[in-house]
């Protein structure tokens, strides 16, 4: 029996796995975003976490963002949500859904002209508070609204 | 892969109302497939741009909360009817769309 063959071929092996590995490492979907991603926030699973991510840690509570969501939703995995600032110069409105595996659902920075206000269609996988944070002229707001979920929209 | 989305513009007094429809799955990577038991891997949209008149007026990063063929509305103070709305998406994976109407 030929060893040193053996052993050859067992190395040609192993250096084709790591091969595949690192060619699996560089195509990894993280590597091709064009844009910008917050994936640090947007990866955590911590609420405390995803509000720091997004710059949202010391927000103060206020009357001038209506959150409108159903009180109930008997479907998490589509909850409309509409948010609407007052606050004069709003740059930007980020969704928070409190108790889902990854809090921060969306980061909406507005110019030229958009109007504090926002509409769309989350997950929420529990009962929870829906927060928006809101920042305007260097300041960050927030406002809350409770969702009643019924049937969870994480798989739960 | 990445199917047509749907969009309108309509201006209301000196706003644009602007209303999307994206076709798109949208998976966290979190959900377990029932049949195997293994998790799902993350696909879903992670940038949304919307320009009116070839300005930017909103710049969104998105998770996977976001649901299933997400829905997307806003409003434009200033626009006017005519202007070229146009709304594009990246995902996860690098799939790509874009579409456009003008504000009627």
């Amino acid at each position: 029996m030929n060893n040193t063959r053996r052993n050859v071929l067992k190395g040609a092996g192993a250096a084709g796995a790591v091969t595949v590995a690192m060619a699996a490492g560089l195509l990894k979907p993280g590597a091709v975003f064009a844009a910008d991603w917050n994936k640090a926030a947007f990866d955590a699973k911590d609420l405390n976490a995803a509000l720091a991510g997004v710059g949202g840690g010391g927000a103060a509570a206020s009357g001038d963002i209506v959150v409108k969501a159903p009180d109930i939703a008997e479907n998490g995995a589509v909850v409309p949500v509409e948010v609407e600032s007052k606050i004069a110069g709003t740059e930007s409105i980020v969704l928070i859904g409190e108790k889902n595996g990854f809090p921060l659902l969306a980061d909406f920075k507005l110019s030229n002209g958009a109007v504090g206000f926002v509409s769309t269609r989350i997950k929420l996988g529990a009962t929870s508070n829906v927060t928006a944070i809101v920042k305007a002229g260097g300041k960050v707001y927030k406002a809350s609204k409770e969702v009643k979920v019924t049937i969870g929209g994480c798989g739960g | 892969m990445a199917e047509p989305m749907k969009i309108r513009a309509s201006m209301a007094g000196d706003t644009a109302d602007i209303k999307c429809l994206m076709n798109h799955v949208m998976e966290t990577g979190l959900r377990k497939d029932p049949k195997t038991g293994s998790t799902v891997p993350a696909h879903h949209i992670t940038n949304v741009m919307v320009t009116v008149g070839g300005k930017t007026v909103m710049d969104a990063q998105w998770g996977g909360g976001i649901s299933k063929n997400p829905y997307l509305a806003m409003k434009v103070k200033g626009a006017h009817k005519g202007d070229k709305v146009v709304v594009n998406w990246v995902d996860n994976t690098g799939d790509k769309n874009t579409a456009e109407t003008t504000i009627g």
